[in-house]
């Protein structure tokens, strides 16, 4: 298996430097606004923009994590149960506007089931996607980013990582390619 | 991935500690979820469940039910009542005639200790015991431990006793495999005629005296005294027995340590627990109902995981 680095650490930074000023831009100071990160990769994003925000704007953003698994479209379609992650949304998202945030856009089915996971915390007043990688032209579903960190052209056989320092010891995102009779996780 | 070892939840007496783990660690889960502004998830939209009560029940029927629907699954209901058992149908007959009809997993209670394990080798559908006779009741078990890792926050080397009629009881059996292998210590206590003459063979202390008993132990669970299944005089009165083996306040609040007091219910107020210790602070009575539906939503969840499409 062959890997690429899409993004080395200071352009990750860089990147998501310009993801926080542009959620500004639309935001302004994020009186009603929440940053939501989907389990389990999505919530790394989601802290770090939360970080940035908070620096630049000098105030405390609320923010939660999603687990998106009971909603998920192939429960039972694999070998094994999904088994599901931590949801911390211990406020209402009733007539706010909500960011949707994950690492990787690949096939949108993760944002569907994330979407219908928002919804049952109420009636949000607006919903926006930001997606640091967008694995563009292999949807599966209609569904796009308002805000992109990178666009990358892939194959179906290959893989997106985005690490980070305080798991894998590293900030990057990584292409990998995969032998091409490698059935890929689709 | 981790998933459970087991294609049916018989009794906890199959489980290894992992299975039980993964079932108390799910239910943290569905615990987050029937708390939500809309308490639903889409997951088991494609499964149907039968539930199959031989038995009278309110709380645990409700329970599986909600979980049931809460999970988006379509349910049957059957009980014994209105069944064709009385015209001389066999349990695996009318079971059969119910998968018939494409039910792909089935809760049973019935009076018999084994129902559920000989069921599980006869049909094919995933099966959940709820209750069966004096042998086991596994989810009761279960959401039990997960109310007391809740109140107490682990359950390894706590030590937990249970009060009362040992002797016709599913849920202590189930009580005491589960705690065990959850590393917790297991006294049971109660008058002699209630208590199995061999249960210490299962690694249990036994006493005769509640508050020995209640000065040994980090929590309490007391047992209703099941008149329905005694076919003799195990105590003089009921009146007696709460007199010795009742729990009340005077009795609670002269203890060394501040315990937590269990009951699966239906409570009998004044006859094994009165009704200030009922509804005291140490009391978790309630929160082990509301424990019991998101329990019994990871058991099904986990179960249909392993159902082949």
């Amino acid at each position: 298996m062959e890997k690429q680095v899409i993004l080395n650490a200071t352009q990750l930074e860089l990147t998501l430097n310009r993801l926080s000023h542009q959620l500004i831009e639309t935001h302004e100071n994020f009186e009603n606004s929440i940053l939501i990160g989907l389990q389990p990769r999505g919530i790394h994003v989601a802290t770090r923009l939360k970080k940035i925000l908070e620096s630049i704007l000098g105030r405390e953003i609320q923010a939660g994590n999603l687990d998106i698994t009971f909603h998920r479209d192939d429960f039972r379609r694999r070998e094994t149960p999904l088994l599901p992650s931590v949801t911390n949304i211990d406020f209402s998202v009733e007539n706010k506007r909500i960011i949707l945030i994950d690492d990787v856009l690949f096939t949108g089915r993760t944002i569907r089931a994330g979407l219908d996971a928002l919804l049952t915390f109420g009636r949000p007043a607006q919903v926006q996607l930001l997606i640091l990688i967008d694995r563009r032209f292999s949807r599966d579903l209609p569904i796009q980013a308002d805000f992109v960190g990178k666009k990358v052209d892939t194959l179906f056989t290959e893989r997106v990582a985005v690490e980070w320092n305080e798991i894998e010891g590293q900030d990057r995102v990584l292409l990998f390619s995969k032998e091409a009779n490698e059935t890929a996780q689709r | 991935m981790k998933q459970l070892s087991v294609d049916h939840l018989t009794g906890i007496v199959d489980l290894s500690t992992q299975d039980i783990e993964l079932i108390l660690e799910t239910a943290q889960r569905f615990k987050e979820v029937i708390n939500r502004p809309i308490k639903k998830v889409p997951s088991l939209r494609d499964i149907t469940i039968a539930n199959v009560f031989f038995e009278n029940s309110t709380r645990t029927k409700l329970s599986f039910e909600l979980a049931q629907k809460r999970l988006s699954a379509d349910i049957v209901n059957f009980s014994a009542s209105n069944s064709s058992l009385k015209k001389g149908e066999t349990l695996v007959d009318t079971i059969n005639n119910i998968l018939a009809m494409k039910v792909d997993m089935v809760v049973l209670r019935h009076p018999n200790p084994g129902a559920a394990k000989f069921l599980s080798e006869k049909v094919n559908a995933k099966v959940i015991n709820a209750g069966d006779g004096t042998h086991e009741h596994p989810t009761q078990a279960l959401l039990d431990a997960f109310s007391i890792q809740e109140k107490l926050g682990s359950i390894k080397g706590k030590k937990v006793v249970i009060v009362g009629d040992i002797l016709h009881s599913r849920v202590a059996l189930s009580n005491i495999y589960c705690l065990q292998k959850l590393g917790a210590e297991v006294m049971v206590c109660g008058p002699s005629t209630l208590i199995p003459k061999y249960i210490d063979q299962l690694g249990v202390k036994v006493s005769h005296n509640l508050r020995t008993a209640l000065e040994w132990c980090d929590v309490a669970n007391m047992l209703r005294i099941q008149l329905e299944r005694q076919d003799g005089a195990y105590f003089p009165t009921l009146r007696e027995y709460a007199m010795q083996f009742g729990l009340d306040k005077n009795m609670l609040d002269s203890l060394s340590k501040e315990i937590v007091i269990m009951h699966p219910g239906p409570i009998n107020r004044g006859v094994e627990i009165s009704s200030d210790v009922a509804d005291s602070k140490q009391s978790i009575i309630l929160d082990q109902v509301e424990n019991g539906v998101a329990i019994r939503m990871a058991v099904i969840y986990l179960l249909a995981g392993r159902i082949e499409r």
